[in-house]
């Protein structure tokens, strides 16, 4: 029990911002719910962090820490919206942080952009690291070349995918299906096309330089699109923007290198994609080829009129993430993310009484794990302010939570329950030589999840 | 691989650094910071919030940085972990201004 007056909060998402949040309540005295869609936790961490980064992934160790806190909760398969409405838990807990992330995926807005063989980079990451929703999709690799589209870290993550051996992949967490198809993959060269030049590239350069350390694929640079304008060359010296300069000295290195393995890495740069075409599925990309306008670091690509064609048979659009509305929520569609003032959701210019948002829900989809944990920060130290000024909390918190779900039959997955899943996984990996290998349907993962406990509700988005 | 703090972090201490990094890997005494290379998983977050560009991922540091692998990996341990904003030292924006940094 905790004592009278506890502050009790829900948080809506288990991803690096919704753990970061519980964190800092749980440090704040607070009691902390965190609800998921899924009976996974983790989020992007579980369903983002590529397969082949397993150090980014011991985040996961923090995260059980925070969980083992006594003052938390875990209520995973628990969906709002669909279980429990935002109304509902506000009524149950003094406040709720909405940090459900970005789960959609940006258009490109140009022709072609949905023939077959055309894909977002999204999609094929939630595939390839086993997200329930993606399970099902089909990727055809058996094209020759891919074009990626986006100079970020997804486009990236993507692109080593593409290139790495499935020998090299063997023994990551990459779920079998994915492995399996890959595995037939005559994919040579991958195009990393950007539409700005090599100083706006929004990678970093850890990342970068691992595409100059790839077993079987050489990379390929035209060592024209090095030469940068004097407003580049002012961004690049800007002691402020530290990795640009560094994943620009990288670059350097990569020019002129000897072709000698069986696969290539192209990187592009001033290419901005026009449109997809092809018979029925995508063929090639044609590109407006750009120049850049503005001032420093607002850098703009401006097609010159002149056009290129790049050859593919898959493309991956890398242009970001995008946050989905909540209903009840305020939602700025534009920019997908939730109005605030440091965490605190405006409804107009009016706050939304007891409602938070933290992580790229907040923010926008941009920042490795760790900047979530600022955001996130941010977010607790205004809720604090905010309680504050009130008396001591009367909410029923997750009591009340608990008979609501149990009176629609919905059987959440508490944080025991997700170790249950964790060994299974980690225990059938073992059996192939890699880390874990994935549930990849709902029904299964709530199968571990009970185990042994009584009859397993079925899930309606298996 | 890790991250070091180098050099800049001198006179400053402003530990934006901290609060961005995902497992607790920031160590300090009353001078400066210390990142523990076991801890450490190179995420690089903390490359971009420190205000003064002290924080290098070990592959870029220079010849004469080289040192600040050993004194991160040496100290860090011995010093109480530090996960949350402190306030900066007074003689902080002067040396941000030093930088040429603001
Ligand atoms: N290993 C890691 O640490 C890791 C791995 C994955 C993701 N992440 C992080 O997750 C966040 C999201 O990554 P992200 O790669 O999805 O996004 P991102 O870093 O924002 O990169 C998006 C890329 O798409 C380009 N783009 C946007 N709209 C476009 C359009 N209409 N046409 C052509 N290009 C367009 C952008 O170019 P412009 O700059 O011209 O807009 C940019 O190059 C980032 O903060 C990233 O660092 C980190
Ligand atoms: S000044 Fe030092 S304390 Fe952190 S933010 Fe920079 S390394």
């Amino acid at each position: 029990m905790t004592a009278p007056g506890t502050r009790k909060v829900a948080v809506v998402g288990s991803g690096p911002s919704g753990f970061y949040a519980a964190e800092a309540l749980l440090e704040a005295g607070a009691e902390v719910d965190v609800i998921e869609r899924l009976p996974t936790p983790f989020g992007l961490v579980r369903f983002g962090v590529a397969p082949d980064h397993p150090k980014l992934k011991s985040v996961c160790q923090n995260f059980t820490q925070i969980a083992g806190h006594e003052r938390f909760a875990f209520f995973g398969n628990v969906a709002l919206g669909r279980d429990v409405t935002i109304d509902e838990l506000r009524g149950f807990y003094d406040a709720v942080v909405i940090a459900s992330g970005a789960s959609a995926d940006r258009k490109l807005g140009v022709p072609g952009e949905h023939l077959p063989g055309s894909w977002s980079a999204t999609e094929f990451v939630s595939w390839y690291n086993g997200h329930p929703d993606f399970r099902n999709r089909t990727f055809d690799f058996s094209c020759e070349a891919a074009v990626i589209l986006g100079h970020g870290n997804v486009a990236i993550d993507v692109c080593r995918i593409l290139s790495k051996s499935v020998d090299e992949l063997r023994r990551t967490d990459i779920c079998a299906h994915a492995l399996e198809a890959l595995a037939e993959s005559r994919i040579r060269d991958v195009h990393l096309v950007g539409r700005r030049g090599p100083a706006q590239a929004k990678w970093t350069a850890k990342e970068l330089r691992e595409i100059g350390m790839l077993a079987e694929a050489d990379v390929v640079l035209d060592e024209s699109d090095l030469a940068l304008g004097a407003t580049c060359e002012a961004e690049l010296a800007d002691p402020r923007g530290v990795t640009p300069a560094q994943s620009f000295k990288i670059l350097r290195t990569f020019q002129g290198r000897p072709r000698e393995r069986s696969k290539a890495v192209h990187l592009h740069f001033n290419l901005s994609p026009r449109v997809l075409e092809g018979a029925g599925r995508v063929e090639r990309v044609l590109f407006d080829r750009c120049r850049l306008s503005g001032g420093p670091f607002s850098q703009v690509a401006d097609p010159t009129g002149e056009t290129v064609s790049l050859k593919a048979g898959a493309v991956f659009r890398s242009v970001g993430y995008k946050g989905v509305a909540t209903d009840g929520v305020p939602f700025d569609g534009r920019s997908g993310t939730i109005p605030h003032e440091r965490g605190r959701v405006m409804d107009g210019d009016a706050p939304a009484d007891g409602l938070y948002v933290a992580g790229w829900i907040k923010r926008g989809p941009s920042g490795v794990i760790g900047v979530n944990r600022a955001c996130s920060l941010e977010t607790v130290e205004t809720m604090l302010s905010d309680f504050a000024d009130r008396p001591p909390s009367q909410a029923p918190g997750r009591d009340a939570l608990r008979s609501a779900l149990a009176a629609r039959a919905v059987r959440p997955v508490d944080f025991t329950s997700w170790m249950r899943i964790d060994e299974a996984e980690v225990e059938a990996g073992a059996a192939l030589g890699k880390p874990r290998e994935k549930f990849t349907s709902v029904d299964k993962m709530l199968a571990a999840a009970f185990a042994g406990s009584g009859p397993v509700p079925q899930s309606c988005c298996a | 691989m890790t991250h070091v703090v180098t050099e800049n972090c001198q006179a400053c201490r402003f530990t934006d650094c901290v609060t961005v990094c995902p497992v607790a890997c920031f160590h300090g005494d009353d001078e400066r910071l210390y990142i523990d290379p076991e801890v450490c998983v190179d995420c690089s977050a903390c490359i971009s919030a420190c205000p003064v560009g002290a924080i290098k991922e070990e592959f870029d540091l220079s010849d004469d940085e080289e040192r600040w692998i050993e004194i991160n990996a040496s100290r860090a341990p011995d010093l109480p972990v530090i996960r949350s904003k402190q306030s900066p030292l007074p003689t902080a924006e002067a040396r941000r201004s030093e930088l040429g940094l603001n």
